[in-house]
């Protein structure tokens, strides 16, 4: 009964507006209006330059307030150093652009308004200006040119290869979450491959490899505040992303092709629930390349301690193999060969850390 | 037939000219394959607003779960069956919906339904030639296309749904059935119809460069043409080019689907097993998808920038300023378009110095687009401008343009790229300079040319009432979307609620949508009145708008071969509006310059 009485008033509606419809034609046939060129009437002339003018005034006044209005929302708490950098870049490229946005938009909808057609008058006949045009080329050019240098500079700070002291974290994206590793002691990630996986040995880690002994797969990535953190980012499946939208970090997960990005974090998760005054706050890793279903559930927590509370999770954890000793059994007869194999890298290893 | 005139084109012109007598055509042939590019123009016109609304309408339909996340879903069980599950939107198929609402709108819509249309009807009726070089081939380019459409439109009615893996389909999501749903038949159907899609852009893209290159009438030499022209020939020339780069990567793709090849696949552990694909690169496909993808962006915005300028130059009653330069950055923006690619990948892992490379190239490339918004500026400058409701679109594409173009410098930039890259910022960006940009510059296209095509005018006030309500609520959707962006919020979310991170702005995302809604409802009025208007609209003149070029020059209603008569010589550039000296306000194209000698400039005095 209701969605008969709803159709029918929609119907009522329609034959309502186009009624107004014939008869505001059938009003300006009277008028003569429509006698005269398109654009040229008064009264149409005149409503459509004012309401560009409104729109610039109302929509500039409505854009100007709804963005101060979001300001705090839209700007996530920064904690990270390169972050600092880049968001500092990015507001100065909005200002430059701001100013640009106001001056065309307005030259734009003041030039519509102020030159709207009046029968007694005709338009200026000014076909091009040279100077004019190469003023108007040169002047955008330079101001690309300084974003450019600005950006590259930002851009070739935060892609540069990362300190050597930095920690490493294995993150490994897979439908529908993220898993991470560390590499233990040794500072060395384990050999992994696909063909490896398993349902518990999730990441295909070769427990042949030595370097696999002490890795261990926390369900939470820690790290330290103030320390160079380098993420070595991989997917077992599809293309994901890595996004830690509060140290303005983001790279893709690519299945065969292995990724990193480095960053300093700067605040530690109670630094952050300290500042935003919420006591729950958490900073969250995110995808950010469709992958599936999931993408949008694809969350991960991490953590930033103390130098000291980091050093204390890190004695905490037990390599994986400790938890999970089943795994060994796969890989037991081929080990002998493989230990020593594994014991020469590792010295290698050692001898290139006593250099640096 | 004259015998004196021993020029080539007359000649082929006079051969048209009987051909024309035979006036045998029987319906099909007139109205369903045929061969005349006004009709054809048509085709593809109707194809297009058709596509339009479908495209439009799965907007609607994620906007709605983006809106109210939380609510139930279960009046829209009638029109979506078992995608809706216990009252919720299920999450791969609004994945679904957004890979079909871009697909839709970026290939069937702005490039077939925009080139396709306006490509088709003004090319022969602006450069005064009877009809496109091959009026089959062109038949063809529209009926491969319909069938591509038909393809398409099926794979949204399978039982596992429509591709998914969003419109530039990476894979290994597009490429594996096990990944998802959408990445099953869906999936097959959309590389099969979008093969065909290039087919048919080929096919018409040849055509629209032999015609502009070949069958200009006399005396319209390259640099006489209206920039409509200009903008049509030289997005051809990019269709031509970029889009056998697309063809191969779909072709790559369905190898890696159907035959075991591993060009995009290595090391892949899914649905509990390890794939034995390896040594492929899921990077190379969007190199090669983004050679395409983004001059696919310019082939979309071109047209509009030639539709705009025409229409600009026409109701300011000015010429446009800068034709030279104008015609100088449509060419700077082609060359620029294919070496800017990767900027859409700064954070795939490419080498960061390639990174630069492409940061630069892309930042040079606003400097022609700037170029033209401040000759559009200049054009309007002491004008006596008509707001026909052409004129308003045209209006409202260049303050579109400018507020979408701003912050493509943002996120050209590398370094800035690495948080707004696949968030809401970007979603904005596009959506104004490109979206909705180019469908102001399609609107403004089919409120001008409309009594050309169908004798017949749009009504003004709908069309006023109709540019308010898209114009009003472009901006209150995409406005707020940056905002969003800024903030982070990753795109393709089926919905935020599970970060705390982007825990805010639901208010926000509920405004969206309801101005979505508003806008698309305000299409309506548009489809009334191009329906009511083809059937009962006011009747036009020859030359409404009192333009210049030579479309203009025809009868009311061109039949087939366009002129009745000779084709029009030109004599002058199509800009020659409020020429001091002439008595009317405008001198069209075929006027020589003996009949304007009180307006001619000193130079133009040796033409007399």
């Amino acid at each position: 009964m209701i969605t008969i009485a709803i159709v029918l008033s929609i119907v009522l509606l329609l034959v309502i507006l186009f009624l107004l419809f014939r008869i505001g034609t059938l009003a300006s046939i009277f008028r003569g209006s429509s006698e005269r060129a398109a654009g040229t009437t008064k009264t149409s002339n005149r409503v459509n330059g004012t309401l560009l003018l409104l729109f610039l005034f109302g929509g500039g006044a409505a854009f100007a307030w709804s963005f101060i209005a979001s300001w705090d929302e839209m700007n996530q708490p920064l904690a990270s150093v390169h972050g600092d950098w880049t968001d500092s870049l990015f507001w100065t490229t909005m200002i430059i652009i701001g100013i640009v946005f106001v001056i065309t938009q307005i030259l734009l909808f003041l030039y519509s308004y102020k030159y709207q057609h009046k029968d007694d008058k005709r338009a200026y006949y000014y076909p091009h200006n040279n100077k004019i045009e190469i003023v108007w080329t040169m002047i955008p050019a330079i101001v690309m040119a300084l974003l450019v240098f600005g950006g590259w500079q930002t851009w070739t700070k935060i892609t540069s290869a990362a300190p050597q002291e930095a920690i490493v974290v294995e993150v490994m994206g897979k439908q529908f979450n993220w898993m991470v590793r560390y590499p233990g002691p040794d500072g060395e990630l384990g050999v992994a491959k696909t063909t490896l996986i398993t349902a518990t040995n999730e990441f295909g880690v070769d427990f042949s490899d030595r370097n696999a002994m002490d890795d261990f797969m926390p369900m939470q990535i820690h790290v330290p505040k103030g320390k160079p953190v380098l993420f070595k980012i991989r997917s077992r499946d599809v293309i994901h992303s890595v996004f830690l939208p509060h140290f303005r970090v983001k790279m893709d997960a690519v299945p065969g092709m292995p990724t990193k990005f480095w960053f300093v974090p700067t605040k530690t998760t109670q630094d952050m629930r300290n500042e935003t005054g919420n006591p729950d706050f958490n900073y969250e890793l995110a995808c950010t390349e469709v992958c599936g279903r999931g993408h949008f559930a694809m969350r991960f927590i991490l953590v930033v301690d103390e130098e000291e509370e980091y050093e204390e999770w890190l004695a905490a954890q037990t390599p994986f193999v400790e938890q999970n000793p089943d795994v060994l059994a796969k890989f037991s007869t081929e080990a002998p060969e493989q230990i020593v194999l594994g014991e020469s890298t590792e010295k290698k290893a050692e001898e290139v850390k006593t250099e640096l | 037939m004259s015998s004196t005139d021993i020029h080539i084109d007359h000649d082929i012109h006079h051969a048209h000219d009987e051909h024309d007598h035979h006036l045998d055509q029987n319906f099909f042939e007139k109205y369903i394959f045929s061969q005349d590019h006004k009709t054809i123009a048509k085709q593809y016109l109707f194809s297009g607003i058709f596509w339009a609304f479908i495209g439009g309408f799965l907007s609607i339909l994620f906007r709605l779960q983006l809106g109210w996340p939380e609510a139930t879903f279960t009046f829209l069980e009638p029109i979506l069956g078992g995608w809706i599950e216990n009252g919720k939107l299920n999450p791969e198929f609004y994945l679904a919906l957004v890979t079909m609402h871009g697909t839709i709108m970026v290939f069937f819509v702005l490039t077939a339904g925009l080139s396709g249309t306006f490509s088709n009807f003004l090319i022969p009726l602006q450069v005064g030639a009877r009809d496109m070089a091959s009026g089959f081939m062109n038949m063809l380019s529209y009926w491969i296309f319909f069938l591509a459409s038909v393809i398409l439109f099926t794979s949204l009615f399978l039982e596992t749904g429509p591709a998914s893996g969003g419109w530039t389909v990476y894979p290994p999501l597009s490429a594996l059935p096990q990944a998802m749903e959408g990445s099953k038949g869906g999936m097959t159907l959309w590389l099969i119809s979008m093969a065909l899609f290039i087919v048919s852009q080929l096919l018409g893209g040849v055509n629209y460069i032999t015609t502009v290159i070949n069958l200009r009438t006399k005396g319209m030499s390259m640099t006489k043409l209206p920039l409509t022209i200009w903008a049509f020939f030289l997005t051809a020339i990019l269709g031509l080019l970029a889009f056998p780069v697309l063809f191969s990567a779909a072709l790559l793709l369905i190898f890696d689907r159907s035959f075991g090849t591993s060009f995009f696949l290595s090391d892949i552990f899914i649905a509990g097993e390890a794939l034995s694909n390896t040594g492929g690169s899921p990077i190379l496909f969007q190199h090669l998808f983004w050679f395409l993808g983004h001059p696919e962006v310019y082939i979309v915005i071109m047209p509009a920038f030639g539709i705009v300028s025409e229409v600009i130059a026409t109701n300011a009653r000015k010429p446009i300023f800068g034709y030279r330069a104008m015609i100088g950055s449509l060419i700077g923006i082609s060359l620029l378009s294919f070496v800017v690619w990767a900027h859409h990948m700064f954070v795939t892992g490419m080498n960061p110095f390639l990174g630069s490379v492409f940061m630069f190239l892309t930042l040079i490339i606003a400097v022609p687009s700037a170029v033209k918004v401040f000759n559009w500026l200049a054009t309007l400058w002491r004008g006596n401008i008509r707001f026909t409701a052409a004129m308003m679109f045209a209006v409202g594409f260049v303050s579109l343009f400018i507020s979408g173009g701003l912050t493509g410098i943002i996120l050209g930039n590398s370094a800035l790229d690495i948080q707004l890259h696949d968030t809401y910022f970007v979603v904005a960006h596009f959506h104004l300079v490109m979206g909705a940009a180019a469908f102001f510059g399609m609107f403004a296209g089919v409120y001008h040319w409309f009594p050309k095509m169908f004798g017949r005018l749009m009504d003004e006030k709908l069309g006023y009432v109709h540019f308010w309500l898209t114009f009003v609520s472009v901006y209150l959707v995409f406005m707020p979307m940056h905002y969003i962006g800024i903030a982070g919020f990753p795109r393709r979310y089926y919905a935020w609620t599970g970060f705390e991170a982007f825990s805010g702005f639901a208010d926000m995302n509920t405004f969206i949508s309801i101005s979505a809604i508003l806008g698309f409802t305000a299409q309506f009025i548009f489809l009334f009145n191009f329906v009511y208007s083809i059937i009962r609209g006011r009747k036009s003149t020859a030359n409404p708008w009192h333009s210049n070029t030579l479309e203009w020059t025809t009868p009311v209603l061109p039949g087939h071969g366009n002129w009745p008569g000779e084709i029009p010589a030109v004599y002058r550039w199509p800009y020659d509006y409020s020429k001091p000296g002439s008595v009317e306000d405008y001198i069209p194209q075929n006027i020589p310059f003996s009949q304007t000698q009180s307006s001619n400039l000193p130079q133009e005095r040796d033409f007399e």
